[in-house]
């Protein structure tokens, strides 16, 4: 039968719900079950992370040199004899001390760029810095090893490239509930509901409903387990600390999602950064504190990866107006229950050897790490997922 | 050969925005030729105007305070031109000019916040854009807004910026990857040293930068300038293949046939580049209006609110709601993603995109609300509540929104004919509308609009 001809018949064929097959395997699982069913969560710092006022190089002349206005002297907790931590980062402290977190430094690619969106868009994509990719590599990840929408979220009312996969999408967040809702608005879910799997074509009707039905189910899936868990440890009150809450209330609950991507903006730090990036820091960690610790309470930190990272670091040198400009190569966070070399992975970054425009060079390139948590956290082809093969490193 | 109300639609949205069943009516007798004349004939050039005076300052005179307040009108007035190309393409008869002129807005993709040299490019593109893609391709590469988004100011002798000279040959002439080589741009780089601007930003040939030594590119050799590459460029009929395959992937909805583009770059290159002949000879072919190519086409967000607009006019009480609703949709005119243009086709829907595109017509329609028959079930006391409830959410996202659809002009564009409503609205047969047979014409168009089908042209 045509298929248009098929389409147009089933229209209000009966009350009968049909469940799309894809749909037919997914039940609640038992968060006992769960354990060992790994998962990433990645945060972008956007903006451009000043990484020298993160892990500072307190005792490196270089440093003090260049940022002779806002470079950080008191209070740092030290990591060792040439690291030291941004005196507002307490939680992280504590996850280095215990083992739960390893820094790499000096991360980035060859031929940086400098402008935000280009950058984020190759860190979001794998690329080289002359290659436009459509798909990020969390999409490609979700092509290649998932079935369903929600095994990549992002915490978000927007899903950025990062999660944009050729055949499937992850899904953009911001309140379970209110996506649940939306999605059952009558008129939608007539039209939802009318559907069979099978009837998915492979044309741009069929991506469409495609498209409807994952996100109508996932919306579904989603919101289920979210009212089964209420996270109960102290999360900053804050969007950044909402969406963490959100992220582990999603983990604790059972939700087998792989991935999930969250940002924390406002590190674009021209003008006055000192206090501005502080308050920054003071956010992030709390929010990493809080999220470690619901992890912890629900058994899940063992099988959670956190990756942080920014689009770019920031110039060695400060600016006339006690801030600092577009860098190159940053720091690197890895913070996970699970971590094979925890502490510093690598050595210091060189401030001797800047490039032309002063800024530091990389040394790992960042496709290295994202090759590393594909293959060896969780178990995909990383040159599936990535296009061609990247050095694996050890710090899982 | 007279075309069916499917087929007209179907050119009308692919050379446009959608079509009005008033204006349908009225040429619907017509051969596919004269179709095709009236949409040349309608597309005259004009270029748009905005006022930008307050530009015209000489930076270096300013204070820190007064640039940086220039700045941010600069932000704001990029956001202004925007909006101001969107009233026009809901507005004008000259539809195929600002279609095509999308197509190469998003091909000669440049973003910067510099309403002068932005509003300049567009109107470039404007005036070719149903023309000579030589002559495009040459005015774009000199002027302003190009030179500047792809640093060719940096490019001189003693420092070749490769920038320009890398992008014109992947994105702008022979595609990624297609026939050129590392060193090819490395000597078209040099080339083009010496192209700049000057102060009241316009194009300067700076001779005192040029490399005037000799080059060799693409297999030629000679003491090459910028023009000889871009001519170069276009004596390789890779150019008018890659073009072509972009553009019949842009009128047909989904990747064309080898055989199509082949023809297709045969008819461009042997006409020098017209796209006037091109595009008639494509709007007149069979292979467009073949079957798998009607509906099959996912609405760019700008084509879905262009054409939603065109059939119910729309007063945005607050302007800045449009610049939302794009940006929910991933479209903002003048700030496409990267130099590589914006992610077409399925790549326009994911969950939250596609989920707001089946919202918006209730949104700017009808306050949010899509209609609904209470079911027989329902207590009256229910059925109060939830009309109550109805009317907060009205009220709230009234507030939010302020867009108000004038219906009596809307009554006029559909000739005050409910009939068949889906085969005019929607170019592809919809899986399930509930629609209900005391629906009036508001609720009914509010409801097609609302479908996964209404995405698709």
């Amino acid at each position: 039968m045509e298929r248009r001809d098929f389409l147009k018949s089933s229209v209000f064929a009966s009350g009968v719900v049909l469940i799309p097959s894809f749909l037919k395997g997914m039940q609640f699982i038992d968060t006992e079950k769960l354990s060992g069913y790994r998962n990433v969560i990645i945060i972008q710092l956007s903006g451009g992370n000043d990484g020298l006022s993160t892990i500072v190089p307190h005792q490196d002349d270089i440093y003090l040199k260049n940022r002779p206005n806002i470079g950080l002297r008191d209070n740092l907790f030290k990591l060792s004899d040439e690291l030291y931590l941004n005196s507002h980062c307490r939680d992280l402290k504590e996850l280095y001390d215990n083992g739960e977190m390893t820094i790499i430094n000096s991360v980035g690619y060859p031929n940086p760029n400098r402008s935000h969106f280009r950058s984020t868009d190759i860190w979001h994509t794998g690329s080289a810095s002359d290659q436009f990719l459509k798909n990020g590599w969390l999409g490609s990840y979700l092509d290649a090893n998932c079935e369903s929408s929600y095994q990549g979220i992002q915490f978000d009312s927007e899903l950025s490239l990062i999660l944009k996969g050729k055949n499937l999408n992850g899904i953009s967040v911001t309140d379970p509930q209110q996506l649940f809702n939306t999605t059952r608005e009558p008129f939608f879910k007539n039209i939802a509901e009318q559907l069979d799997s099978e009837m998915l074509t492979e044309d741009n009707q069929g991506y469409l409903y495609k498209t409807l039905v994952d996100t109508y189910s996932s919306a579904d899936y989603i919101y289920e387990h979210f009212k089964t868990y209420e996270a109960n440890s102290e999360f900053p009150n804050n969007k950044f600390g909402m969406s963490l809450k959100g992220i582990s209330q999603l983990i604790s609950s059972g939700l087998k999602t792989r991935v999930y991507y969250t940002t924390l903006g406002g590190f674009d730090t021209h003008v006055n950064q000192l206090n501005a990036h502080n308050g920054l820091m003071k956010t992030y960690s709390e929010g990493i504190g809080a999220l470690v610790k619901e992890l912890k309470k629900s058994d899940r930190f063992k099988d959670t990866l956190i990756l942080t990272f920014s689009e770019f670091g920031r110039r060695v040198k400060e600016n006339g107006s006690k801030g600092t400009d577009h860098g190159a190569a940053n720091n690197l966070f890895v913070i996970g229950g699970g971590l094979k070399k925890p502490g510093l992975y690598n050595g210091k970054p060189n401030l001797e050897n800047l490039d032309n425009n002063g800024d530091i060079r990389y040394e790992i390139d960042f496709r290295d790490i994202y090759a590393t948590v594909l293959d060896n956290w969780l178990q995909a082809d990383s040159r599936l997922v990535l296009g061609k093969e990247f050095e694996k490193l050890s710090f899982i | 050969m007279a075309l069916s109300d499917l087929h007209i639609q179907h050119l009308y949205w692919r050379a446009g925005f959608g079509i009005t069943r008033n204006d349908l009516q009225s040429i619907r007798k017509k051969s596919v030729d004269k179709h095709v004349d009236h949409l040349f004939n309608q597309s005259e050039y004009k270029p748009l105007k905005y006022n930008l005076s307050q530009f015209e300052v000489d930076r270096k005179e300013l204070s820190k305070e007064e640039r940086k307040a220039l700045r941010k009108e600069a932000n704001q007035t990029m956001i202004k031109l925007n909006l101001h190309w969107m009233e026009h393409m809901v507005a004008t008869e000259g539809v195929l000019r600002e279609k095509m002129a999308l197509f190469f807005h998003d091909h000669f993709a440049v973003r910067l916040k510099n309403p002068v040299v932005c509003l300049e490019l567009l109107n470039i593109i404007r005036k070719h854009s149903i023309g000579n893609f030589g002559d495009m391709l040459l005015e774009i590469s000199q002027s302003p807004a190009m030179i500047i988004f792809l640093n060719n100011q940096q490019n001189k002798k003693s420092h070749p910026n490769e920038n320009f000279a890398r992008e014109v040959m992947e994105l702008f002439t022979l595609g990624r990857d297609n026939g050129y080589t590392e060193n090819d741009i490395k000597e078209a780089a040099r080339a083009f040293t010496g192209w700049t601007i000057d102060k009241q930003f316009k194009f300067r040939f700076n001779p005192r930068v040029h490399d005037t030594g000799g080059k060799t590119i693409l297999g030629r050799s000679g003491n090459f300038k910028g023009e000889d590459v871009i001519q170069i460029l276009l004596e390789q009929k890779q150019t008018a293949r890659y073009l072509c395959e972009k553009l019949l992937e842009f009128l047909l909805g989904v990747p064309a046939e080898k055989e199509d583009i082949e023809r297709c770059a045969d008819l461009l290159f042997q006409n020098n580049y017209d796209l006037s002949v091109l595009l008639r000879s494509i709007f007149t072919s069979d292979t467009f209006y073949d079957e798998r190519y009607v509906g099959a086409k996912i609405k760019s967000p700008t084509d879905l609110l262009v054409g939603l607009n065109r059939q119910v006019p729309i007063d945005y009480k607050d302007p800045k709601v449009i610049l939302q609703i794009q940006r929910r949709l991933n479209q903002v005119l003048f700030f496409p993603p990267n130099v590589a243009g914006w992610n077409r086709g399925q790549g326009w829907i994911d969950s939250s995109t596609l989920l707001f595109r089946m919202k918006l017509p209730s949104l700017v329609l009808n306050f949010g609300v899509i209609e609904w028959q209470p079911d027989e079930t329902l207590s009256e006391e229910m059925i109060a509540r939830l009309n109550n409830q109805q009317e907060r959410l009205q009220k709230r996202t009234e507030k939010k929104i302020q867009a108000y659809p004038n219906w009596e002009r809307c009554e006029k564009n559909f000739a005050g004919s409910s009939e068949n409503l889906d085969t005019f609205l929607l170019q592809t047969n919809p899986v399930a509308i509930d629609i209900q047979s005391d629906d009036d014409l508001k609720t009914r168009i509010i409801k097609i609009m609302s479908t996964p089908e209404y995405q698709l042209c």
